[in-house]
C-alpha cells in the first residue's frame, strides 16, 4: 500500500516535471537567430510583407485607415471562445512598443511565440501561422516597423478568465499544435503554387480564420480552409478549397481579382473582417495574388468545415 | 411524440413551401435589389477593368438604377426580418440602426454624385468609380454576414 502511494507520487512527479519541461517556451535555435541577425533587412521590401501579414489589422488603432494603418498603436479588440485579447502597442517606441528590441528578439516573437522574457505568446497572435516565415522576410519586415511612426499609447491587458490567463498553459497548446510543416502536400513543385503555398500558409495567415478549430482551438488538419463558424458571432467564413459553394466555380483569375478589388465574379462585395484583409491584399504584387489563387485552385476538395 | 413529429413536419412542409410564396417578404425583396446591384456594378466594372468598350448610356443606365437601389433599399429592413428566407443582413442592422441608416444614406449620396455627374468618357466613369463602390465592403463589412 504505502509502496504504492509512493510510487504513484513519484510517477505523479514525475509527470509534473514532464510537464514543465514540456511546457517550457522554445525559442528559435540560436544558429538561425545568428543568420537572422546578420541579414541587411530592406524596409522597402518588408512593407510588402507587412501588408501579407496584416500585422495592421490587429496592432493599428481599431478604424484606422489609410497612413493611420501604420501606426501601429494597437488597441483592436479580438473575441474568442477563451475570452478577449487586445492587440499590444508594436511600434517602434522604446517605452510600450518593441522600440527596444532586437531582430532576434523579433524573430522569436514571430516565429516561435515567445517574447523576450521567454513566455509564451497566446495564439490569437498568429505565430502558428508566422513560424512558416523565411528568414530574409523576418528581418525585411522588422526593418519596415522601425521606419514607422512611435506611438506612446500604453498597451492593454487581455481580458481572459481563468485558465486560460496563464501563459504557462500555452506550453500544452503549442505541444499539442504548433508546426512549422506545410499544411498540405502539393503535387506540383511549380513556383508560382509554391509561392502561394508561403503567403497563405505563412505571412497570410488565412487558415486562421478559414480553418476550423476543435475545442482546444487547434486546427482540425483534415479540413485545412475548408471554413469554420464565425469566433464572432453569427454567420460563417467560406470554404476556400474548390468544394465552396461560390469559389468552387470561380476561376484563378476570378480569386485574384477578388483579392485586388473585393468584387466576387457575379459582382458582390467582400464583407466582413475579410474587407481589411483584402484591402491588404491589394498592396500585394499581382503576380503574389496570382500565386495565392492559384494554390487555392490546387488544394484538395473538401466539404464545408463548419457543418 | 407523435403530436411532436407531426408540428415538426408541419414546419418543415412550410419552411419549404415559403421562398416559393415569399417575392413580397423584405427578405427577399431587399435580396433582389442587392442583386441588381451587383449586376449594374458589373456592367461598369467590365468597363473600368477595359473588359467591355465605355458606352456612355450603358453607364448612365446603370448608375441610375444603382441610385435607384440606394434610395429603396433602406425601407426593408423591418423588425421581424433579422433571419428568414436565406437572409444574410448582419443583427448588427438592428443593434446598431442608426449606424445602418448612415451607411445607407452614404451610399445614396455617393450613388446620387456619380449618376449625376453623367460620364461621357472612361476616365470620368473611373473617377466616380472608386468613391461610388468603397461603399459596397464598408457597408457590408459590418452589416453583411456570409451564410455560405
Ligand atoms: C489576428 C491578430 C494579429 C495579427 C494579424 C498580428 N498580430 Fe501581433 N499580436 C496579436 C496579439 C493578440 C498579440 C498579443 C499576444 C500575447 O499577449 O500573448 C500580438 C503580439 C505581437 C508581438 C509581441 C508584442 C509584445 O509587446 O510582446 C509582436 C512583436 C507582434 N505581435 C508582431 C506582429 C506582426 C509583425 C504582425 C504582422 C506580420 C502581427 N503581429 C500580426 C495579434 C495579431
Ligand atoms: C480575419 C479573418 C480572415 C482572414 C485572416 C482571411 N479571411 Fe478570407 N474571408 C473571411 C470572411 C469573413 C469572408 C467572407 C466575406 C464576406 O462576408 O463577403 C472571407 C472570404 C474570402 C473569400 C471569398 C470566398 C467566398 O466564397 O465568397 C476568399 C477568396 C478569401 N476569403 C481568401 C482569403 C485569403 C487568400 C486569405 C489569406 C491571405 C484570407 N481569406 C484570410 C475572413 C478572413
Ligand atoms: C448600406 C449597406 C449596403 C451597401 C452600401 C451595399 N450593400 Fe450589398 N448587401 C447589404 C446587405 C445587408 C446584404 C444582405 C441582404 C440579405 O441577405 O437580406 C447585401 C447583399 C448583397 C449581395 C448578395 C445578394 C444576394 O442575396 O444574392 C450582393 C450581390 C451585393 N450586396 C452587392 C452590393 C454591391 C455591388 C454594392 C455596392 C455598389 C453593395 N452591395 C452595397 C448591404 C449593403
Amino acid at each position: 500500500m504505502s509502496r504504492l502511494a509512493i510510487g504513484l507520487g513519484v510517477a505523479a512527479v514525475a509527470a509534473a516535471a514532464t510537464a514543465f519541461v514540456l511546457t517550457m517556451p522554445k525559442p528559435v535555435q540560436s544558429a538561425r537567430l545568428e543568420t537572422i541577425s546578420g541579414l541587411e533587412g530592406d524596409p522597402v521590401a518588408g512593407e510588402a510583407v507587412f501588408w501579407a501579414g496584416g500585422c495592421a489589422s490587429c496592432h493599428a488603432a481599431p478604424g484606422a485607415e489609410g497612413d493611420a494603418l501604420k501606426v501601429l498603436s494597437g488597441g483592436v479588440r479580438l473575441k474568442s471562445d477563451f475570452g478577449t485579447f487586445i492587440g499590444p502597442n508594436i511600434s517602434p517606441d522604446p517605452e510600450h512598443g518593441i522600440g527596444g528590441w532586437s531582430v532576434a528578439d523579433f524573430a522569436n516573437a514571430m516565429l516561435a511565440g515567445v517574447s523576450p522574457d521567454g513566455g509564451h505568446y497566446y495564439p490569437a497572435f498568429p505565430y502558428g501561422s508566422y513560424a512558416r516565415m523565411s528568414d530574409k522576410d523576418i528581418a525585411d519586415l522588422f526593418a519596415f516597423l522601425k521606419t514607422l511612426p512611435a506611438s506612446a499609447t500604453a498597451s492593454l491587458p487581455h481580458e481572459l478568465g481563468f485558465p486560460f490567463n496563464i501563459r504557462r498553459t500555452l506550453g500544452g497548446w503549442k505541444l499539442l499544435f504548433f508546426s512549422d510543416q506545410p499544411r498540405v502536400a502539393l503535387a506540383s513543385d511549380d513556383p508560382a503554387l509554391v509561392r502561394g503555398q508561403y503567403l497563405v500558409e505563412g505571412p497570410g495567415h488565412c487558415g486562421e480564420c478559414h480553418t476550423p478549430r476543435n475545442a482546444l482551438g487547434g486546427f482540425k488538419t483534415d479540413a485545412w480552409l475548408a471554413g469554420a463558424k464565425n469566433p464572432e458571432g453569427e454567420g460563417v467564413i467560406p470554404n476556400l478549397t474548390p468544394g465552396g459553394k461560390s469559389i468552387g466555380s470561380w476561376s484563378a483569375a476570378d480569386i485574384a481579382y477578388y483579392l485586388e478589388s473585393g468584387f466576387t465574379p457575379d459582382f458582390d462585395s467582400v464583407g466582413g473582417s475579410m474587407v481589411d484583409v483584402q484591402k491588404n491584399m491589394a498592396h500585394l504584387p499581382g503576380s503574389d495574388r496570382e500565386a495565392i489563387a492559384a494554390y487555392l485552385k490546387a488544394l484538395p476538395d473538401r466539404p464545408d468545415g463548419w457543418k | 411524440m407523435i403530436i411532436r413529429t407531426l408540428i415538426a413536419a408541419t414546419l418543415i412542409g412550410a419552411a419549404g413551401l415559403a421562398p416559393a410564396l415569399a417575392a413580397d417578404e423584405p427578405q427577399v425583396v431587399r435580396q433582389d435589389l442587392m442583386k441588381k446591384n451587383g449586376k449594374d456594378l458589373g456592367v461598369l466594372v467590365k468597363m473600368v477593368k477595359g473588359e467591355a468598350p465605355f458606352d456612355a448610356a450603358q453607364a448612365q443606365a446603370a448608375l441610375t438604377e444603382i441610385h435607384g437601389v440606394a434610395s429603396e433599399f433602406g425601407a426593408y429592413f423591418p423588425e421581424g426580418s433579422e433571419t428568414g428566407f436565406d437572409t444574410e443582413a448582419a443583427p448588427a442592422i438592428w443593434s446598431d440602426r442608426a449606424g445602418f441608416d448612415k451607411a445607407v444614406a452614404q451610399f445614396e449620396a455617393d450613388a446620387k454624385t456619380a449618376m449625376d455627374a453623367a460620364p461621357a468618357d472612361l476616365d470620368a466613369l473611373k473617377a466616380v468609380f472608386g468613391p461610388l463602390t468603397k461603399n459596397c465592403g464598408a457597408c457590408h463589412e459590418t452589416y453583411r454576414l456570409k451564410n455560405s
